[in-house]
């Protein structure tokens, strides 16, 4: 599998504060990547790092092979390949689910209001959301809501999607509808990195696991060798924290 | 462990520099032909020498400074009068518009009717109203000096404006957060007074100023019933020498005093922004 983005050298500094130092990975196209780890290890910070909703303090990130992380970049182009989705759904309360999912499609893509309405219609009606789509969100539960902002991020068509603790605000019994989702995403050969606190899931869909620990990639590898094998004290005190509260 | 920028890094910063400096140069640039463009249309006027002669003459803007410099201390002296209670009345007058207890109908009534009369009236009508209706009913109590029914009068008017403000943003304030309050057993006036008041006033603050400067000028205008402020002592000077100078001078003083405020409103704006995006509101 080819390269499709690439981080190396990724440094992120809030004043004093470093929170991602050097990170350095790989994303081959069409792979899920799980990104693991406790609150604040700079999980959440890689994410926005990777959509570029923060400046990097240094390193770069190619997005297949062309620097995006360059300084004058086009922001909303490179921003464009890039489908983010994040832990509080965000989607516009004034705009129905349709128009949710159509709006990028129209005003970014220049996609006339017909073609981006059949394309939403179709996303919609392939994961059982077809009768919502003249809902608006507040009236979907929130797995619903969640599974609408994920194929709004779709909806242009993205090289990467973005999963930013996606499952952490519901249920049980709606964490099940939206992993699914993602599950059949990823047979659709989507290239995906999902931050997230479910760890069946991750063990499940994910093609490499990387466990970040201070900032830096403490350990990665496939599923098995994290989960089964952890290395390092940081990894295996983790594992073993998720263990003890039933999360494992 | 001591860190040295990459390669990279360094040239994406010299970048960045070079950028900056380049819209500096751009922004002073855009700046000085816009100048030069405004001076050469007005100085190029046809009436440019008769107008500068009749606002802009130094001889008459000295002669007059002292009496309307008196006059401006006097606007300050009402402005801060003034703002005192249109906070306390604006204030109480939001409160009760958003009260929800049956009881207090009659209150909430009162506060609507109240806010809906003087938002939509002009000022210079309540001025006029009370500046001339009162005295004319001959209440031996209530002095007639234009300064104080004047007074009342920018009251009356920036009370409604500024209550409006503040249910504004008392409605702002998460009902949850009213709800949490009220769940750890705090009453509704407790609730209002530490909970849901302090995230009122930082939320519409800038909107609040607003109001304020506004009132600053306004205080301008009791002029109209005599009271002898910068404006009206412009006018005197103005009705000795028909040299509207003095007129301008008033202005610019109004401007001088309004300039920190607006300044003020518009950091406290910066300061909310930066804060909202440090949230990860981008």
């Amino acid at each position: 599998m080819s390269t499709l983005l690439e981080l190396s050298g990724i440094r992120k500094s809030f004043g004093e504060n470093l929170v991602l130092n050097d990170i350095s990975l790989r994303f081959p196209q069409g792979s899920a990547t799980v990104i693991i780890g406790a609150s604040g290890s700079g999980k959440s910070t890689l994410m926005r790092c990777i959509n570029l909703l923060e400046e990097l303090s240094d390193g770069q990130i190619l997005l297949e092979g062309s620097d995006i992380s360059a300084y004058g970049i086009n922001l909303d182009s490179v921003r464009g390949k890039i489908g983010s989705v994040f832990q509080a759904f965000n989607l516009f309360p004034h705009l129905t689910v349709l128009e949710n999912i159509t709006l990028a499609p129209r005003l970014v893509q220049k996609k006339s209001k017909d073609d981006a309405t059949v394309h939403a219609l179709s996303l919609l009606k392939r994961f059982g959301l077809e009768d919502k789509a003249d809902a608006y969100p507040n009236l979907l539960s929130g797995g619903q809501q969640q599974r609408v902002a994920i194929l709004r991020a779709i909806a242009t068509g993205p090289k990467v999607l973005l999963l930013d603790e996606v499952t952490s605000a519901l249920d049980p019994v709606l964490i099940a509808e939206v992993l699914a989702l993602i599950a059949e995403l990823k047979s659709d050969g989507i290239t995906m990195i999902i931050s997230t606190h479910e760890m069946g899931f991750a063990k499940k869909i994910a093609d490499s696991v990387v466990f970040l620990s201070g900032g830096v990639v403490c350990e990665s590898g496939t599923p098995q060798q994290i989960f089964d094998n952890p290395q390092s004290p940081e990894l295996r005190n983790f594992l073993g924290a998720l263990h003890d509260a039933g999360r494992l | 462990m001591t860190y040295t920028p990459s390669t990279l890094q360094l040239q994406r910063e010299d970048a960045k520099r070079r950028a900056s400096r380049r819209s500096t140069a751009i922004a002073l640039l855009s700046t000085l032909i816009f100048g030069a463009l405004l001076t050469v249309i007005v100085v190029n006027a046809q009436g440019f020498n008769a107008v500068r002669e009749s606002f802009f003459n130094w001889h008459y803007a000295q002669k007059a400074f002292p009496r309307i410099f008196d006059g401006i201390l006097l606007n300050l002296r009402v402005l801060f009068i003034a703002e005192f209670f249109v906070l306390i009345f604006g204030l109480a007058i939001a409160v009760a518009r958003t009260t929800t207890s049956p009881v207090l109908y009659p209150l909430r009534l009162v506060a609507t009717i109240y806010t809906d009369i003087f938002r939509g009236m002009p000022l210079l009508l309540v001025l006029f109203l009370v500046g001339l209706g009162i005295p004319g009913l001959r209440l031996s109590y209530v002095p007639n000096s234009a300064v104080f029914l004047g007074t009342v009068a920018l009251v009356l008017t920036y009370s409604a404006y500024v209550a409006e403000v503040i249910r504004a943003g008392i409605e702002g304030v998460n009902p949850t957060q009213r709800q949490a309050a009220r769940a750890l057993g705090l009453s509704h006036s407790q609730t209002l007074q530490h909970v849901v008041l302090p995230q009122a006033f930082r939320n519409v603050t800038p909107p609040l100023l607003n109001d304020l400067v506004s009132l600053q000028k306004d205080s301008g205008l009791i002029s109209v019933l005599g009271a002898v402020d910068a404006i009206r002592a412009a006018g005197i000077e103005t009705a000795q020498s028909f040299n509207f100078t003095p007129y301008v001078v008033a202005g610019g003083l109004f401007v001088l005093l309004t300039i920190p405020l607006t300044r003020y409103t518009d950091w406290l704006i910066r300061r909310q922004d930066r804060a909202q995006k440090a949230q990860g509101v981008f």
